[in-house]
């Protein structure tokens, strides 16, 4: 019988960690979420030697067990509730062999808690570059652990780190050194009370405030008690704990550890001085923005044509194929249409995640912190909230989740309040599809018109968010000490398969979440729109015939007036003439009212909610793009998608507060509705204004 | 007047000497700013803030105010 033994991949962050995670469970892998928090939870199966199965955790990764975040806080959860159904047999510590000094401290705590552990010295093909060579049986016997030399980049050392894991049993749990040495009279006393307890444990309890699993209550609570130093006391011995360890790993270092400094070799040096400079690092900043904008523009449009022609022939085809009937007028009006609506995004938001992912991967984005830094403040942010600003551009939920490193509550709950200004990708498909509808194509100096109007809506995106920090800063009266310590890892050339895993993830999840939302909603709308009360709609044939009777239309003519009079007194038609005079000043009429209600579901759903509400009634096989061409304004005439409700209707995307996930995550991270309900109400009445600002000027 | 972090110039290498734990996170001494340890300005943003460091073999960037309270003596090498 094969049996399956618990492994935790632990690290600090920039190690490659994850690359080692994915290069022992391959594609066997799943993202979840730790019940009740979104830390995100990745966990995967290997398969080891002679039939055993590993089940795989990679933990978040931290620089110590002094947790400092959430994220931090899971993993001294797990490390110290042994009845945690993922309590690992083995921990598995990976470290960076050009940092070795810092990883061991993480090292010695998790030695320390008496867990079999297995040290990891990952991209070892950058030893012989960096002239650094390894004493591997003298830092075994000083660490009491085994080492598992391994390159991700060159495939090397994971069926050695496999094997080490397999046979866990052997490896040694004695502690590299004894915590209790930092205040003899302190830990005595805190045996004597738990004399069972591990004495690391005890102490990692009494100075963490973490949730604690359920099973040690009794041991925590009266632990608490115990709690004889004050606090500024206890940060001194954890600092006296500190330098301890680093005495430890500097002396094990001493001779495990040669590096010789003539042969190495440092790239980094010449990448800093241009990447950080003061004038060329943001010039260069701005230059790689410029590029991903326009490469997903271009790199994307022949297959999204080819998915738009392909879901209209499809939606043709069942038309056809299949009985006539409801259940083939829902499918071929209502499902496919709504989900043609999310699949042509595919390429954009695969190609918007692979730049975003490129740049972590690289190094790069911890310089744009860096340079970013000083000029954020004065908006009351970080540099640190770059980061979420720029991947918000993706999605605002990983983005709000990634402001978790900012220190300064204050300047945390900033950037979480203003990141959904950025254009995020559901906001793509709004606005691709009207800038192709509104913008004519020429070019400018090498740009076109439409990707320089999807740059300048970036912007605009940008803008606000710094704006509306500015303002917040001023407003919110909230006093945080606010620290700032950012690591900048070495540039690494960025592994295919992890970017290619992110890739496939990330665009999974958003099409898969978002597709949830769409389908659902394309059926209630085809149901809406397909179905009305009273004599309007039920006896439309005959009204429209009577109507039009002496001026001889063609048959065709005759269906087509018979659908809108339809559409016109469906439900769906109904509810949208009730809202259309709140939104006629913006210049959209009753269909765009629609799609726009129900694009505060999911902003996404925009285009499938149109694409459903067109294609209801009308039997000819085209493409969304140019039915919204063909649709015309029904008080002024001339196309209902013209130059000015198609700024006003872009500009009240950019703005409005329309995404519930989004609004479901700001009230998980700032544990209140307060601030997701200020979110909706502000930013939605401001969308609208200035909507309305601009169709009034444009017109 | 004692000299600190914000002090140093480009290039310019110190050993630290003291830091004060009431104003330095725990996590800025795990990364190895402690005393003993060798720090070097990498490099610096517009303004001399934040600033790029190399403390005991690592890379990372911490702001002025920080800077002023980890205590140093040049090394000038």
């Amino acid at each position: 019988m094969s049996k399956q033994i618990n492994v935790a991949l632990i690290g600090n962050p920039n190690t490659g960690k994850t690359s080692v995670f994915n290069a022992l469970t391959g594609l066997n892998q799943k993202v979840g979420n730790y019940p009740g928090i979104t830390v995100e939870k990745k966990e995967g199966i290997c398969k080891l030697p002679r039939g055993v199965k590993a089940h795989i955790i990679d933990l978040p990764g931290t620089y110590s067990l002094n947790a400092s975040s959430l994220d931090e806080n899971v993993v001294i959860e797990l490390l110290l509730n042994k009845n945690d159904k993922d309590f690992p047999d083995v921990a598995v510590v990976v470290s960076d062999v050009e940092n070795l000094k810092r990883n061991l401290l993480l090292f010695t705590q998790i030695k320390d808690l008496e867990i079999p552990t297995i040290l990891v010295i990952n991209m070892a093909d950058r030893m012989k570059y960096k002239g650094i060579s390894l004493d591997i049986p003298y830092l075994e016997a000083e660490l009491n652990t085994k080492i598992a030399i391994v390159s991700t980049r060159k495939k090397e050392g994971i069926d050695n780190l496999k094997e080490l894991i397999s046979n866990f049993k052997e490896l040694s749990i004695t502690p590299c050194l004894s915590a209790s040495e930092i205040d003899k009279e302190y830990f005595d006393n805190l045996r004597k009370a738990f004399p069972n307890q591990l004495l690391y444990k005890l102490w990692l309890v009494i100075t963490q405030d973490v949730n604690f699993g359920k099973t040690d209550r009794n041991v925590i609570d009266a632990v608490a008690d115990f709690k004889t130093k004050t606090k500024a006391d206890l940060k001194k011995l954890q600092q006296k704990e500190t330098i301890k360890r680093y005495q430890f790993i500097n002396n094990t270092l001493k001779k495990g550890q040669n590096i010789d400094l003539s042969t190495a070799k440092d790239l980094r040096i010449r990448l800093d001085r241009i990447l950080t400079h003061k004038v060329w690092g943001y010039v260069i900043f701005l230059f790689i923005l410029l590029t991903i904008f326009q490469a997903i523009y271009d790199w994307s449009a022949i297959p999204m044509d080819f998915i738009d022609s392909a879901f209209a022939s499809l939606s043709e085809w069942t038309k056809n194929a299949l009985p006539e009937g409801a259940l083939t007028s829902l499918l071929a009006e209502g499902i496919i249409p709504g989900l043609g609506g999310i699949v042509i995004f595919i390429p954009q938001i695969a190609f918007l995640f692979l730049f975003i992912s490129v740049l972590e991967e690289s190094g790069y984005m911890s310089r744009v912190v860096f340079l970013m830094d000083r000029g954020m403040r004065r908006f009351g942010l970080s540099g640190k909230s770059v980061v979420p600003l720029i991947s918000g551009t993706a999605c605002a939920i990983p983005a709000i989740m990634a402001t978790r490193n900012i220190e300064s509550w204050k300047e945390r709950l900033i950037t979480i309040l203003v990141t959904p200004f950025t254009t995020c990708s559901a906001r793509l498909p709004v606005y691709l599809i009207i800038i192709s509808l509104v913008i004519p194509e020429g070019r400018f100096l090498g740009l076109g018109y439409q990707a320089l109007t999807l740059m300048l809506l970036y912007l605009i995106g940008f803008a606000s968010a710094l704006i509306s920090a500015m303002i917040l800063n001023k407003v919110l009266k909230i006093k945080s000490k606010s620290f700032f310590v950012v690591e900048m890892p070495n540039y690494k050339l960025p592994l295919i398969k992890n970017v290619a895993l992110t890739v496939v993830e990330k665009t999974k999840s958003f099409v898969f979440g978002a597709g949830k939302i769409i389908l659902a909603i394309s059926i209630v709308l085809w149901f809406l729109a397909s179905y009305g009360p009273g004599d309007q709609f039920n006896n439309a044939e005959e009204i429209v015939t009577e109507k039009f009777a002496s001026d001889n239309l063609t048959e065709d003519e005759l269906q087509q007036e018979i659908a809108s009079q339809k559409l016109e007194y469906s439900f769906i038609g109904l509810a949208g003439r009730a809202i259309e005079p709140a939104i006629r000043p913006l210049g959209y009429d009753w269909k765009i009212g629609i799609a726009i209600v129900s694009s505060f579901a999911a902003r996404e759903v925009f285009v499938g909610t149109l694409a459903t509400i067109y294609s209801v009634g009308s039997d000819d096989e085209d493409t969304i793009k140019n039915r919204m061409a063909g649709e015309v304004n029904p008080i002024l005439g001339g196309p209902l998608f013209n130059f000015a409700s198609g700024i006003s209707l872009m500009l009240f995307y950019a703005f409005a507060m329309q995404c519930m996930s989004t609004l479901a995550v700001v009230k998980r991270e700032t544990n209140s509705w307060k601030w997701p309900i200020l979110q909706l109400v502000l930013m939605s009445a401001f969308a609208y204004v200035v909507a309305l600002i601009a169709y009034q000027i444009l017109i | 007047m004692e000299v600190t972090v914000a002090h140093l110039k480009r290039g310019e290498k110190a050993i630290i000497v003291d830091v004060s734990s009431i104003n330095i996170p725990l996590k800025l001494l795990e990364m190895g700013c402690l005393p003993g340890n060798e720090v070097e300005l990498v490099q610096l943003a517009p303004f001399s803030d934040p600033m790029y460091l190399k403390i005991n073999g690592t890379h990372l960037a911490i702001r002025k105010e920080t800077a002023i309270h980890i205590i140093i003596e040049i090394t000038n090498e």
